[in-house]
């Protein structure tokens, strides 16, 4: 076996060495009656090129999105991520070393957490952020537990959960919640706009110890954080907002900037591939003042005995590791190769990149959205500011309409409402006109085809 | 300076400044497709309100794309890792990172894949997954396995959820999780999470569990005892089959942390001892890298009765082939917890490693970490004391306690490894060991690299003795020396700022 340096006569020696006198020994301390009588079922090994084949072969059994004719978003977005991003990622000197807990040999790492989490903080307009963080749905999660530890000792913190979150990430929030019965979590119902209904939370608002948003929301739409805020602030409770896409940031203002206690949010359309779902990267980010309460690894800079500037994992007894049942999390190992991943895109993209893919997402969404506006069949039932995704309703079947786009090579949306014809459609920098204006003509085709 | 025999020498490496310090204002690293759309609008978000509108990142850097190449090529070069050297990490498995798997991974096929995209179009992905669920149930002997959470810990505490979901079903939650004083930080981590309380039971003095200790804490408010298998001593926990009678007789389970399956496999499996819950770390006994702290996956396994409380989205089979479960599949599912199904890119290194090895091939990998653990024991005997003097499994704990004349400890040791070109152990857990080096060879190291870090420690002890200042310089190779911790903790610096 390749991988397995020992060679039989090393095997011999080694076992003589330590007095034992064979493989089957030594394992005579596991008693006789737990011992495998058998050999594991498993498929029959394969050397490198058959398996090679037979990955390739599943890979080829599912069709991958192509580029401009996707439109799927929904907390997955396909941006582009440069060739430059796969030959740094490919480098074992990241991707073979683990943790870095010994920060002398491995200052390439937590320089490049140091990196990641100052340019989180600025495209959040936070103070501090962490080396990250699983996923958008548990980085919600985290956040919401955060609240709980801010909030007065013995008190049960309700909490206002706008309507408006990601669907996967408030199935995980719930999820986390389960067991937790002294957090309550009380929905927000959002307007015919589109966002939260701020009389409704206007409403709401006594006593609760925050209010969780999401920035852009689930239907696409952008809160108005200046005004959620101001509400959340009067009756004193937490700001926290929930980013799905970080390159809406590119475009929007930090939420930072409207006073936000806790940003999380996912982070794979900081160029990552869409992966099925995953890996992509927690972001966590938080004020100052919260800082020796939140969850997962923060890396510091800080000098060496010779005075030598560099960077080690620091406030590390916050963590579970030095704290086990006191620890702010159970987070251990987290996404540090995604944080890389996300932080060579950051690099790449720049001041005036990013800014420019934010505009490109938002000016060709504007433009596929209208011209579906002026379809006959189909409306737009919202009217709210948004960023890049947008809800579409047809007066038809929903059902044979989606199935009409995939014959015609498109991903043409997720059906979110299908009782009343309801899709989101999400539009990034890989979509072109032409391609957009095909989705259109398809769009009418499939109408007329049905009626 | 005293020389030491390993690989380790100095090197030339570079000065390599912040992304921020290098920003240049006007230089660009990508160049983005002209607009085709006309949106009739005269600037970008005209309909989105101006206070919401942001005119630049402040700070975001400016830099050309051979920039931000060499930049992040000469911070690889500040890394150990595993293809340079040897990385005897105890409880992380740092085995050797097969590079097929890593090119499988890449295969547009899975990465291109949207998790909303109708299940006819990623009936191979499924398929994967689906055959992977199956393989690791075989490999624990396990009936159920859910490949949903992202690493050990969300493992832990989705497995210490379906516990309580079940207990909650049979009537009372119950309150207690039973740990031994070796468990992993994690462990107690993930049972306050999951709302209990955790009772610490002391491991006796031979490093295991005993039936008559766990007696006096058992009664009906406990949940489960979470227990690492072998343990974070390195031994096998060999009363672990009547551990579990003892629970299932007051209606509590076993759970075990899957931390160290890569002592097990084709040997012994977790659900013939008794086992009713468990983690898998796929980054470490199933060689996904460690990436540097993640992406990890920890698929968790229970047996039958606890299937229905797995979470959603099971990989399952029907008429039309593979798709993922929902609430209506499996109504009992304590949920999910995490977006979508999984780490996926994960799980295709996983499946790749199992299916390249197959059973014969995942034994002899136990076999081999074992032997390699065991040879690195006996020939440290006499030169460092070793806690738990017995055979070990796949790694062993040394201790500096007691060495020289006390002015050096373990970080020191460790510290001057470095220096030899060895990634240190494991340092000072588990906590029970005072001074603990935990080290883990695994099956992928040549006894010639063995020899040479045993020869290295040897030497190193006889530095403790006559020459404790060169360890306490150590280590003096990297590109830094010891760091500051206790200012970067006093006065964190964790993020640039413009001067």
């Amino acid at each position: 076996m390749r991988y397995l340096p020992a060679t039989e006569a090393q095997i011999a020696s080694m076992l003589e060495a330590i007095d034992v006198p064979d493989l089957q020994s030594l394992f005579s301390m596991i008693p006789e009656e737990l011992h495998l009588p058998r050999e594991m079922d498993l498929p029959q090994p394969m050397t490198e090129e058959p398996l090679l084949q037979h990955l390739t072969e599943l890979a080829q059994r599912n069709k991958p999105l192509a580029g401009p004719r996707s439109f799927l978003g929904g907390g997955v977005y396909d941006h582009y991520g440069p060739a430059l991003m796969d030959q740094i990622l490919i480098r074992s000197e990241f991707y073979t070393a683990y943790t870095p807990y010994q920060p002398e040999v491995s200052q390439g790492t937590l320089q490049a957490i140091f990196e990641f989490q100052t340019m989180i903080c600025q495209l959040f307009e936070m103070d501090v952020a962490n080396a990250s963080l699983y996923d958008g749905g548990s980085a919600l999660a985290e956040a919401v537990l955060l609240v709980d530890r801010l909030a007065k000792r013995g008190t049960e913190p309700r909490i206002l959960v706008s309507d408006g979150i990601n669907p996967q990430h408030a199935e995980a929030l719930c999820t986390y919640l389960r067991f937790r019965d002294n957090i309550e979590l009380e929905p927000v119902a959002l307007d015919g706009h589109g966002v939260t209904d701020l009389d409704a939370l206007r409403g709401q608002i006594d006593g609760a110890a925050a209010v969780v948003v999401a920035y852009p929301n689930c239907l696409g739409n952008i809160e108005d954080l200046a005004q959620v805020s101001a509400i959340a602030k009067e009756a004193k409770a937490k700001l926290v907002v929930s980013v799905p896409d970080p390159i809406a940031m590119g475009l929007l203002r930090g939420p930072g900037a409207f006073d936000a206690d806790i940003v999380c949010g996912e982070g794979q359309g900081l160029g990552l591939p869409p992966n099925f779902g995953g890996p992509g990267v927690g972001l966590f980010a938080v004020k100052k003042k919260h800082m020796r309460k939140m969850p997962g690894r923060l890396c510091g800079q800080t000098k060496d005995i010779h005075g030598k500037p560099g960077y080690v994992l620091t406030l590390s007894t916050r963590e579970q590791h030095i704290r086990r049942e006191k620890a702010t999390s159970n987070i251990c190992t987290n996404q540090g190769l995604m944080a890389l991943a996300a932080t060579i895109y950051m690099a790449l993209m720049g001041k005036q990149g990013i800014r420019e893919v934010a505009h490109s997402c938002h000016a060709k969404a504007a433009y596929l959205r209208a011209k579906i506006g002026e379809l006959e069949g189909f409306t737009i039932p919202y009217d709210a500011p948004f960023f890049h995704e947008f809800v579409v309703e047809y007066d038809g079947d929903l059902g044979a309409l989606m199935e009409g786009l995939e014959a015609k090579g498109f991903y043409g949306g997720i059906p979110i409402e299908e009782t009343r014809g309801r899709f989101l459609v999400c539009v990034t920098e890989r979509n072109d006109r032409t391609t957009m204006d095909e989705y259109i003509d398809t769009l009418v085709e499939l109408r007329r085809a049905q009626a | 300076m005293s020389k030491l025999n390993g690989p380790g020498t100095r090197g030339l490496a570079f000065v390599e400044p912040t992304l921020f310090d290098q920003s240049v204002p006007g230089r660009r690293a990508c160049d983005l497709p002209p607009s085709d759309v006309d949106d009739g609008e005269e600037r970008p978000g005209a309909k989105i309100p101006q206070h919401l509108l942001r005119d630049e990142i402040e700070d975001f850097p400016e830099l050309s794309e051979p920039q931000v190449m060499r930049h992040f090529q000469r911070l690889s070069q500040w890394n150990f890792d595993v293809d340079s050297g040897f990385y005897p990490l105890g409880s992380c498995t740092m085995k050797y990172n097969p590079k097929i798997n890593e090119a499988v991974s890449r295969l547009p096929g899975f990465t291109g894949l949207h998790p909303y995209q109708p299940p006819e179009t990623t009936q191979g992905a499924l398929q994967l997954a689906y055959e992977l669920q199956e393989m690791l149930a075989e490999i624990a002997g396990m009936d159920a396995v859910t490949l949903h959470p992202s690493a050990g810990s969300q493992g832990e505490l989705t497995g210490l959820m379906v516990m309580r979901a079940y207990h909650t079903a049979c009537g009372n939650p119950r309150k207690k999780i039973l740990l031994p004083d070796t468990a992993h930080g994690t462990n107690p981590a993930s049972a306050v999470l999951c709302g209990y309380q955790v009772v610490e039971v002391p491991s006796g003095e031979d490093g295991v569990l005993h039936p008559d200790t766990l007696a006096e804490y058992l009664d009906e408010d406990v949940a489960g005892l979470m227990l690492t298998n072998p343990n974070t001593i390195g031994l096998f926990e060999r009363h672990i089959a009547q551990l579990s009678d003892m629970l299932h007789e007051v209606g509590a389970l076993l759970y075990m942390d899957g931390a160290n399956l890569n002592a097990m496999m084709g040997i012994t499996r977790p659900g013939d001892q008794g086992v009713d819950v468990m983690h898998y770390n796929l980054h470490k006994t199933f060689s996904t890298p460690h990436g540097g702290g993640g992406p990890g996956a920890g698929p968790v396994g229970v047996v039958e009765t606890l299937a229905p409380f797995l979470p959603n989205p099971l990989v399952i089979e029907d008429d039309d082939g593979y798709r993922l479960s929902s609430m209506a599949d499996r109504p009992m599912s304590i949920g999910q917890v995490r977006a979508f199904m999984g780490n996926f890119g994960v799980l295709v290194r996983a499946y790749a490693y199992i299916r390249e090895l197959g059973a014969e091939g995942l034994k002899k990998v136990t076999e081999l970490a074992v032997l390699n653990a065991n040879y690195m024991r006996v020939r440290l005997t006499g030169h460092y004391p070793i806690p738990y003097d017995q055979p070990c499994m796949h790694e062993v704990i040394i201790t500096t306690e007691g060495t020289g004349s006390g002015e050096t400890n373990n970080i020191d040791v460790a510290k001057r490894l470095i220096d030899s070109g060895f990634h240190p152990p494991t340092m000072s857990f588990p906590l029970v060991v005072h001074e603990a080096l935990m080290i883990e060879p695994t099956e992928t190291e040549s006894l010639e690299t063995l020899d040479a870090f045993c020869d290295t420690l040897i030497a190193i002890r006889g530095e403790i003795d006559e020459a404790p200042q060169v360890l306490k310089d150590a280590p003096q190779n990297p590109v830094v020396g010891r760091m500051d911790e206790v200012t970067a903790a006093r006065k964190p610096v964790l993020r640039w700022t413009r001067e």
